[in-house]
């Protein structure tokens, strides 16, 4: 096979794993500090692609531009699961975390099927389309502006976690929860607050997923399990991590596709991950736990 | 016989022994009193009452939360499936030929995770992946028709026939019910065995466990392998009850779900929990399903909705779950193990 | 709570139990004479295939005055929901029939079908399959499953016979083609079948590649590039909706187009693709089972749904939903009894001739399968399937090759 096939489909791989990572961020945050198994985040994802959808038709708003407000929604609506349900939660063990959130998960998918249909929906953007062309190399457009969004969403994500006291503070939650307490920080309020932080990065990657995938309300699930294989492979609670993750599963699920058959390249995916799990637990960039 | 009954029995409260000598009598006599459709809820309830109490002998017992036990069902289901469509070998020799082949696949997957350390959700992700690597190896497995699915001819009987487990649902029933009273009987005798202790030991602090000279190693593969084995049962059944398996419907993580639900919902750890959690959670499914449409509602969609609700008010209200909160407003003590 | 409660409700409870155990102890398959049949529809309109099953759905909205107007008799709709769930099916139909249902109808899916079908077969309910191509079904030796609606090869056999006209109408043949698959229950199926059967039709074509893929694809970017790769005069595929839509846009994107999409499946024809899609839809051709839009019955069936879902066109899963309760119908009117054994006989005699999908009209062989059914051809045209072949049901002619989706406005 010529090479310039190699290279468009490793190109296009890298760029759908940086799509697949910005995805990944927001559980990231969730499941690396808070240590709730969110396993309603592909959910919660399609919770947002659906605004962005509605948004688009109803008032032609641009999903680029709606990310933002999207992922304000998102952060009000993780900050009330956080504090309202979850929060009682967070010193159970995890299957009764994860019952809570299966439940959490399955209302989601079927309120979004009785409100609008099973149909899949998208939107129809003018640069749905686009895509730039170097000599043999042809690159999707909305996979170049996901993949910056997310590179710009971990750097966002890495500054707040790195210089505002909050984001200390929440750091210091997630090393040490007893000490958070002793010392006096208002734990609940600082879990519910980094809830809706992870919630709002799926929101916006939600919004920004909307230009490559059509949304139903049965997308969630396969979003979920794609988002533990990418966070565990890259590193819980580590911005790059996750990223690196996501890029790491998007190309070699595009080359296993491409030199085996493509039916079969989610077992490749798998594969990573369980060496990861096995030779390196804390993950790539993941630091060794406590 | 009395010596094993009276070790069955032995520190069960007496209204405890009574109430299951009277469900047990129920469910014995129910395929003379119910219809058809009652029989299929049944069985589907002691299916999951059966897959629960497997999974609990694992999570419940030895404290290994396993998100991939549709792995183990789906390998009974296939293999005993493959024998009878391609050399008539029947679903008990099936068995004994799944068996062996869940417990290697158990040991496996314990063996690397206990040996690397893998533990928590990292052991449940762990799980669920090896069960996605079989749904995806099978789905391209073409001994056994890969996705296009693998049928069991369902021939015109008429007669029962248990050797080969082909006739009417009065005698799957017959069948899941000894299973679902076998699994039963075993889960207490575990529990009540040097194992069983050992595994409460590695339950409640592995730490203290291994330096009290308990081979926890060792009892966690056991527990992994004995769950394999008996999960393997449900999926032989699933295969001659059902007759037609795909990899996208028997590995699905779905399947793991819903086989973990009801111990969950029951109290994981405990005997009765598994079993009671699947009486409840299908009864709920099934009476949610008659009540919209007693009032007319045909909504696609609103009975996982308030099936959702449900669920989330019981684990929020009960941590436990259910059996051990109900144990102790009756009195019972000493099931919540 | 107090605990007098919780004893109160658990006595309740299993009182309750018992008495609904006792009033469900009688026979359990209703005889009620007269008045309406009772027909149970399931279908999966919730979980992953709830956009077919609720499309499927409208086949059953649309049904009661046409039939009426053909001069059949009422028929009593109960509406199921598989949850797309082969457990849950089963469950559905037990209950079903246990609140008197007297024939069955459904249920798009396989693996659903087949155990909708064992219960039907204990209970002596006659099942009408709406759609299920696994050629399974009706070779069990069940004597009260019919299935208006072809098998794998069957589709295959006519989407050959099918292209080859095409071919020659526009005096043009692609001389390679790749073959795209989704990994699933049917795509296996079909491709199996088509090692088998495409020696025998001596097409004009040749399979470079075949590229099978995961029926949950997030993305086929991959896929697409090695289909490219290999440089075809065609594609040959076999999808559903979500990949259809993900393999047009991959075209569009890496700025490549056929001469042809030629699919055997679902997919190309939906109205989802239409709507999501626009000017770019225009163009694959489908060879699928269709309805026959010159018969009579097709144009009442397109205007009373064009009415009751404005913007929504028809197609199989409606035609063959609608043909399953024409069926039941048909037969109650002749049998003149609900009772199942009798209404089963009086299906095995179908003998429809105006009915709506492409054929010969409608009726059962020893098996319980319909042979005289026959597929389609379909070309998107302006936001709307028109068919190409076979020639007695065409609408119009087929346009060759594919116009480039770069000179699309």
């Amino acid at each position: 096979m010529p090479f310039d096939v190699y290279l468009n489909v490793a190109v296009s791989g890298i760029l759908t794993g940086l799509v697949y990572g910005l995805m990944a961020l927001g559980l990231s945050v969730i499941f690396g500090v808070i240590r709730v198994v969110n396993f309603a985040h592909g959910e919660m994802m399609s919770i947002a692609m659906f605004l962005a959808v509605v948004l688009f038709s109803v008032f032609h708003l641009d999903p680029l531009i709606m990310m933002v407000p999207i992922a304000a929604v998102l952060f009000v609506f993780g900050y009330a699961l956080q504090s309202g349900l979850i929060n009682p939660f967070i010193t159970r063990p995890e299957h009764s975390q994860f019952l809570l959130l299966v439940a959490v998960a399955l209302i989601i998918v079927n309120v979004l099927l009785i409100v609008f249909g099973p149909d899949a929906r998208t939107v129809q953007t003018s640069y749905a389309f686009d895509s730039f062309q170097f000599g043999p190399l042809i690159v999707d457009a909305s996979k170049v502006y996901a993949g910056a969004a997310a590179i710009s969403v971990a750097i966002l994500l890495f500054v707040f976690f790195r210089y505002t006291r909050i984001g200390i503070a929440i750091r210091a939650c997630a090393d040490n929860y007893t000490g958070a307490l002793v010392v006096g920080l208002n734990v609940k309020h600082l879990y519910a607050l980094t809830f809706g932080i992870g919630a709002a990065c799926v929101g916006a990657a939600g919004v920004m997923m909307t230009l490559i995938v059509d949304v139903t309300p049965m997308i969630g699930p396969t979003y979920t399990l794609l988002a533990f294989v990418i966070v565990i492979t890259g590193g819980l609670g580590s911005m790059a991590g996750a990223l690196l993750g996501g890029i790491l599963i998007g190309l070699t699920e595009a080359l296993a596709g491409l030199l085996f058959t493509p039916s079969a390249k989610s077992m490749f995916a798998f594969g990573i991950l369980v060496l990861v799990l096995l030779f390196r637990p804390q993950g790539l960039l993941g630091k060794r736990a406590a | 016989m009395a010596a094993i009954a009276a070790r069955l029995t032995d520190g069960l409260p007496r209204q405890t022994v009574v109430a299951l000598v009277v469900l047990l009598a129920a469910l014995l006599i129910a395929p003379w009193i119910v219809n058809d459709y009652l029989i299929t809820v049944l069985i589907l309830i002691l299916y999951l009452a059966f897959t629960g109490q497997a999974w609990n002998i694992m999570m419940g017992f030895a404290g290994q939360l396993s998100l991939g036990h549709a792995l183990y069902a789906g390998l009974g289901a296939y293999i005993s499936a493959f024998l009878f469509t391609s050399y008539g070998i029947g679903p008990w020799l099936g068995f004994l030929a799944a068996a062996p082949v869940a417990a290697a696949c158990g040991a496996a997957i314990g063996f690397l995770a206990f040996r690397f350390g893998v533990t928590g959700v990292y052991f449940a992700i762990l799980t669920i992946a090896f069960a996605e690597f079989a749904r995806i190896g099978f789905d391209h497995l073409t001994i056994v028709n890969a996705s296009a699915g693998l049928f069991l001819p369902v021939a015109q009987f008429s007669h029962n026939d248990l050797w080969r487990l082909r006739g009417d649902p009065t005698m799957f029933y017959y069948v899941i019910l000894a299973a679902t009273l076998a699994a039963l009987v075993l889960c207490r005798l575990l529990l009540t065995s040097r194992m069983g202790y050992f595994w409460l030991a590695i339950r409640e602090d592995e730490e203290a466990a291994r330096a009290a000279g308990i081979a926890t190693f060792r009892y966690k593969m056991f527990a992994v392998m004995i769950s394999a084995v008996v999960t393997s049962f449900a999926g032989v059944f699933y295969a001659f009850f059902y007759n037609n398996l795909f990899p996208e419907q028997v590995f699905n993580i779905s399947q793991s779900i819903q086989m973990i639900l009801g111990p969950i919902i029951g109290g994981v750890g405990t005997l009765f929990g598994p079993i009671l959690g699947a009486f409840v959670l299908t009864g709920l499914a099934e009476s949610l399903n008659d009540g919209l449409t007693a009032f007319g509602i045909d909504m696609p969609g609103a009975e996982q909705v308030f099936y959702g609700v449900c669920l989330l008010l019981v684990v929020a209200a009960l941590p436990e779950g259910i059996w051990p909160w109900l144990a102790r407003r009756c009195g019972i003590a000493g099931e919540t193990t | 709570m107090s605990s007098d409660r919780i004893g109160l409700n658990r006595r309740h409870v299993v009182a309750g139990a018992a008495a609904a155990a006792a009033s469900l102890a009688a026979p359990s398959v209703g005889r009620a004479q007269g008045g309406p049949l009772k027909v149970g529809v399931l279908l999966p309109r919730s979980g992953f295939e709830a956009g077919i099953g609720q499309d499927c759905q409208r086949g059953v909205a649309i049904a009661g005055p046409i039939l009426k107007s053909l001069g059949l008799p009422e028929l009593s709709i109960m509406d199921g929901d598989t949850e797309s769930s082969v457990e849950t099916a089963r469950a559905r139909a037990a209950k079903m029939i246990s609140d008197g249902a007297q024939c069955l109808v459904g249920a798009f899916d396989s693996g659903q079908t087949l155990a909708i079908a064992q219960v039907a077969e204990q209970n002596g309910v006659p099942l009408i399959v709406n759609i299920a191509a696994a050629p399974q079904l009706t070779e069990q030796g069940y004597k009260f499953v019919f299935r208006n609606f072809p098998t794998a090869a069957m589709i295959l056999s006519d989407a050959f016979t099918d292209q080859k006209e095409v071919f020659a109408s526009v005096g043009q043949s692609p001389k390679t083609v790749v073959f795209m698959h989704v990994n699933d229950t049917f795509g296996t199926a079909m491709s199996k079948g088509i090692n088998f059967l495409m020696p025998k039709f001596d097409m004009p074509y040749k399979i470079l590649d075949e590229i099978s893929y995961d029926p949950a694809a997030r993305d086929l970017s991959v896929e697409v590039t090695k289909a490219k790769a290999s440089n075809p005069d065609a594609l040959l595929v076999v999808s559903r909706l979500n990949d259809a839509m993900l393999i047009t846009r991959e075209l569009v994107k890496q700025r490549w187009t056929p001469q042809a999409i030629m699919s055997m499946g679902p997919g190309w024809y939906e109205d989802e693709y239409f709507k999501t899609l626009g000017k770019l839809a225009d163009g694959p051709l489908s060879f699928a089972p269709w309805f026959d839009p010159n018969k009579k019955l097709a144009q009442q069936l397109e205007a009373a749904l064009g009415k009751a879902y404005p913007g929504v066109n028809l197609n199989t899963n409606h035609v063959y939903t609608f043909e399953a309760l024409l069926v039941a119908a048909d037969a109650y009117k002749r049998a003149g009894s609900t009772d199942p054994k009798q209404l089963a006989d009086a299906i095995r005699a179908t003998n429809i001739t105006d009915n709506a999908s492409i054929g010969g009209g409608i009726a059962f062989d020893a098996k319980g399968q319909n042979m005289k059914v026959k597929d389609g051809g379909m070309q998107n045209r302006t936001g709307k399937p028109v068919v190409v072949a076979p020639k007695e049901a065409a609408n119009a002619k087929p346009e060759w090759p594919l116009k480039p989706y770069q000179s699309r406005a």
